[in-house]
């Protein structure tokens, strides 16, 4: 009898701890910390959420990888090696990931986010950890501005410099009345002051007949065209992408809202954007996109084509970005000839340049933004396909923040 | 120009132009049919099942898939309307099998378990969906054929107008025409009826439920799977479709009554055309307009719109939740003793990481543990607590943020902020019961949410504010983990006082009979309002910890997510255990932790995981062991208490 009751009571204790010891267990397990061969990084992106931006993104990283450990590595021939995690696609799960990736992994530095908040969640990890960190895809102006930080550089255009190469690329143009229409969330609402601020000093007598901030992912096509159509503008600045983008498009097309009118549109010549629009894709916008099929010169085409090999799909612009970072983390490496953090920092700050498939690319110390430019041109349809034609690559040097902006902005 | 005078002058600009107000009218009516068609497959399978079918949305979404899959075929053979029709038929068909085939194969294993735990398997399938779409379709987004002999547009009164979207008009009363025949005219329909009234009585009457649960939810799927492929004309079929639609969805069946297809008629009308000219008055209201629309129907009409108290309310029902409170035994207290040990030696044995993770546990384990004492003990179903959670973090950072006060303040506000937030909130939302009781918790919640997201001059906006670190002496993350296990520690113990206090009994007593409670005395109402604002409190104070332990604070910690997550961990550990909570947050975390790094698949894992537990132990994880252990005859204390909750 005492017997039973002692296994009795043996069990309940060990059905009451069993879930916390088993958590317990799992996160006590001491990771490997051998101090291999290999120069770690940790990169974090949304790979399931945004996978149809960050798989291709992936994809072209691993090509730098490969092409750059089959050529000898970095740093004397260690082997570079990118150790890829899905940042949650939330602040809260990226702050974690990134916290295994220096503990567990222990990378050297960190890269990537996509979305803006996400990326400055871990811009201040980095800050408070005292790590680099690359933010590679969010646009976010804070990044480089108010919440930038020392130990945080930005490489694709931000929005404020995809935003003013539009409005110069519109500027000849002459238009006076324009509407706003943007998603209702941080790249939106920053994508239409820039653009408020810019085209006014582009064209000084412009005016801004009206906006529209539907919800992102849920805009309402129908009522959001009727709105803008009812303020009869001469242009439209247009921020949607994703699903927003194509039934926005759809519904204006089927109304006539973009005949005879100028429209300025963010990101909507990236194949990523392009290719779901398909048939519906509308003539004459003036767009940031990358018009990959068109692109002829030497070692951009020769990455375009191993990538098509590789991975028996056309590239995105998010192949492109990975590609370039890829070369970035090698020469960075190099040049600093160590993976010490300050060392890093110093030489990212000391004129550094990579060579990217799209031409050199450097970063200013100022605010710790890279000059990669980004493809202004117009879209078109060829065929039942869209895409971008007239266009041009823009070096996002003339594009930068004025330097008095930057100081007023940074809290350094 | 002042803003306000901007907006005067566009909205007289508006208002001038009587041909635009009907045409944006129609555009209001289009959307309400989309709205309506979807809401009705919600509304009844919840009038019959009683399910919170979260997966409704991922119907939807299945629609527009097998939409723009299945049409271009079709078009190919014939560019023809009847082709595409069939096209959308096919598809919504398609979408009610597979309703038929998560009713057979997961809910029938599950319907005499708590409802809510019902809930729990369908946001398992969410997930599953979610990541079954992206692996079978890609990551882009598939824009379906325009469709034939509706392709352009017409003109009324000099303006353009889909003539896809006058057909979408005229579906929506057709639909609910077609709804009205087969409720009013078929036997299935009937006891369709009968069940939303008074689901006890026809099963006393020797109806065949299953069958009948099977039927509503090849109904419902299929009416959601028609919405999504009834879109593909208009919207692009995309893998974040489902998440879109849910909420809304939920507000226009609760708006209209749940179980009320009518209702949701008169509730789509409503919300689709409120935000056709809301926004030509305020462009960014777009967030929060349903939400604010949902809290004002239901703090005056508490059973929504054309929705009527449920029948068999007056009837003592077995209570969900926690039925016997047992006190600690030896065992018990060992239990307790051991799980102390290795949470205070954990900074000893596991690395930085770990220990990073045991913080956000511990955090989430406050908030889970402070939700089962409004679910389980209360009876309060809220499906927003994680406002509670948010106004904590939000207090405390911005505290630290924009008044630079230090971390041990901030702590003390947090709770502080989040209980007066839950008394204001709990206020309206202890006057209703049951399922609007818990869209009120998700419209207040919401509401916090798009302050939070809108407000950027105070919150930072959607970016949210960093530099929300610890103190000094707690920056270290040893130090701040034996702060938050205390912190936490001391939290948890003081509610299950609390639960063991005359005012948990008082609780309960509430719960299982709100009549008879009143009649002996109680003063039903407050107890429930102080229930509420306690456990908002102490969620608050979750909320505060785990802002410190990010460093950041943004709206996803207010988001709907969020406060799944809490209910996920909360049923996973089992609503009839007080610890169960604890252990539920602890596992799930893990789960997801370990997960995540595995694989880009890592929802399809982490929604069968959850579904796996949700058969297997159907009470919850702790609920689960304890009912094995008396299965076994170790507890005959045990054994006769769950003989007496159904089996």
């Amino acid at each position: 009898m005492y017997a039973r009751m002692q296994l009795r009571r043996t069990f309940l204790a060990t059905v009451a701890a069993a879930g916390l010891v088993a958590s317990v267990a799992g996160l006590a397990s001491a990771p490997a910390m051998a101090q291999g061969q290999p120069v770690k990084i940790g990169e974090l992106n949304s790979y399931s959420r945004f996978a149809a931006f960050a798989v291709p993104y992936r994809n072209g990283m691993q090509l730098a990888q490969e092409e750059i450990n089959a050529k000898g590595g970095v740093l004397g021939g260690r082997k570079l090696e990118i150790v890829f995690r899905d940042d949650g696609s939330t602040p809260g799960d990226a702050v974690r990931v990134a916290e295994e990736l220096l503990t567990r992994e222990n990378v050297s530095f960190l890269a990537g986010t996509f979305l803006s908040n996400v990326g400055l969640a871990v811009a201040d990890f980095a800050n408070q950890k005292k790590t680099l960190f690359i933010a590679t895809e969010p646009l976010t102006d804070a990044i480089t501005m108010g919440a930038g930080n020392r130990y945080t550089f930005r490489v694709r255009p931000s929005t404020y410099m995809q935003t003013k190469m539009l409005v110069e690329a519109v500027k000849a143009k002459g238009v006076k009345k324009w509407a706003i229409v943007a998603p209702n969330y941080e790249y939106g609402q920053s994508a239409a002051a820039n653009f408020k601020k810019l085209i006014k000093v582009a064209t000084p007598d412009a005016e801004i007949v009206g906006e529209q901030f539907p919800a992102l992912g849920k805009i309402d096509a129908g009522a959001t065209v009727a709105a803008l159509e009812s303020l009869k503008p001469d242009g439209i600045f247009n921020v949607l992408f994703g699903a927003d983008l194509t039934t926005f498009v759809r519904e204006g097309n089927t109304r006539g809202l973009f005949e005879k009118r100028t429209v300025a549109s963010l990101l909507t010549g990236e194949p990523e954007y392009l290719i779901p629009l398909g048939e519906e894709t509308p003539e004459g916008w003036i767009v940031t996109g990358y018009p990959w099929d068109q692109i002829t010169d030497a070692p951009h085409k020769a990455f375009i084509d191993a990538y098509r090999a590789k991975f028996n799909d056309t590239p995105r612009l998010g192949s492109f970005l990975g590609y370039s970072v890829g070369y970035m983390m090698r020469d960075l490496l190099e040049k600093a000839g160590s993976t010490d953090t300050e060392k890093l920092i110093a030489t990212l700050k000391g004129d550094f340049k990579f060579t990217s498939v799209a031409g050199p690319v450097a970063i200013r110390a100022l605010d710790q933004q890279s000059t990669m430019g980004a493809w202004v041109g117009e879209t078109t349809k060829q065929g039942k396909a869209g895409a971008m034609k007239n266009w041009k690559y823009e070096d996002g040097a003339k594009y930068l923040f004025p330097e008095a902006e930057v100081k007023a902005a940074r809290k350094e | 120009m002042t803003a306000k005078r901007i907006v005067a002058a566009k909205r007289d600009h508006h208002l001038s132009d009587l041909s635009f107000l009907l045409v944006q009218a129609l555009n209001g009516l289009a959307s309400a049919s989309s709205l309506f068609i979807i809401a009705a497959g919600l509304t009844i399978v919840f009038g019959v099942t009683r399910i919170v079918n979260f997966a409704h949305g991922s119907f939807y979404m299945l629609g527009a898939y097998f939409g723009v899959t299945l049409i271009p075929r079709l078009l190919d053979v014939s560019s023809s309307f009847p082709m595409f029709l069939a096209g959308v038929l096919a598809a919504a068909l398609g979408v009610g099998l597979i309703g038929v085939a998560m009713e057979l194969v997961l809910l029938r294993r599950i319907y005499k378990v708590p409802e809510l735990f019902q809930l729990l398997a369908t946001f398992g399938v969410v997930l599953a969906v979610q990541d079954l779409v992206l692996k079978i379709w890609g990551p882009l987004d598939i824009l379906g054929p325009r469709a034939p002999g509706l392709r352009g547009a017409v003109d009324i009164l000099g303006h353009r107008f889909p003539s896809y979207e006058l057909f979408l008009i005229a579906m929506g009363p057709l639909v609910l025409g077609a709804l009205w025949l087969l409720m009013h005219k078929t036997r299935f329909g009937v006891l369709v009826r009968a069940a939303t009234q008074d689901r006890e009585m026809v099963g006393a009457l020797g109806v065949n439920q299953a069958l009948l649960f099977t039927g509503a939810l090849f109904l419902g799927a299929a009416l959601a799977g028609l919405g999504g492929a009834l879109q593909t004309p208009k919207l692009a079929a995309n893998p974040h479709m489902d998440i879109s639609v849910i909420a809304e969805a939920f507000v226009v069946t609760v708006v209209g009554g749940m179980g009320s297809v009518p209702g949701a008629f008169l509730a789509a009308l409503l919300i689709a055309e409120l935000q056709a000219f809301g926004i030509l008055i305020f462009p960014k209201i777009t967030l929060v307009l349903v939400f604010l629309l949902m809290a004002l129907v239901l703090v005056v009409r508490p059973w929504g719109l054309m929705g009527r108290p449920e029948a068999g309310q007056a009837r003592v029902v077995l209570p969900e939740g926690i039925v016997r409170l047992q006190r600690f035994g030896r065992a018990e207290h060992v239990a307790v003793a051991a799980a102390g040990v290795i949470l205070l030696a954990l900074p000893l044995v596991g690395d930085a990481y770990a220990i990073k993770v045991a913080i956000e546990v511990l955090a989430f384990a406050l908030a889970a543990f402070s939700l089962n004492f409004l679910i389980g003990v209360g009876g309060i179903v809220s499906f927003g607590h994680a406002a509670y959670f948010g106004l904590g973090a939000y207090a405390a950072g911005l505290m630290v943020t924009r008044l630079g006060l230090p971390m041990e303040p901030a702590l003390i506000a947090a709770p502080v902020i989040a209980g007066l937030g839950a008394a204001l909130f709990g206020f309206f939302v202890v006057r209703l019961t049951g399922i609007y009781l818990a869209m009120l918790t998700l419209a207040f919640a919401q509401i916090v949410y798009a302050v939070a997201f809108q407000w950027v001059e105070v919150t930072g906006g959607d970016n949210g504010v960093v530099g929300v670190w610890p103190s000094r002496w707690a920056g270290g993350r040893t130090t701040y983990y034996y702060l938050a296990l205390v912190v936490v520690a001391a939290a948890v113990v003081l509610l299950r006082r609390g639960i063991y206090a005359p005012f948990g009994y008082t609780l309960r007593a509430a719960r299982d009979s709100a009549v008879r409670a009143d009649a002996i005395g109680i003063d039903v109402r407050t107890h429930r309002w102080l229930a509420f604002t306690i456990a908002g409190a102490a969620a608050g104070l979750a909320g505060g910890l785990f802002a410190f332990s990010k460093g950041s604070i943004d709206p996803t910690l207010i988001s709907i997510p969020m406060s799944v997550d809490f209910l996920v961990m909360t049923l996973l550990g089992g609503v009839q255990t007080v610890v169960g909570p604890l252990v539920g947050a602890a596992a799930f975390h893990s789960i997801r932790d370990l997960l995540m790094p595995l694989t880009d698949y890592w929802r399809l894992l982490l929604g069968l995981a959850i579904i796996a537990i949700v058969l297997a132990f159907p009470r919850g994880i702790v609920g689960g062991a304890l009912l094995l252990r008396s299965r076994l005859g170790w507890d005959d204390a045990v054994a006769r208490a769950r003989a007496r909750t159904p089996a």
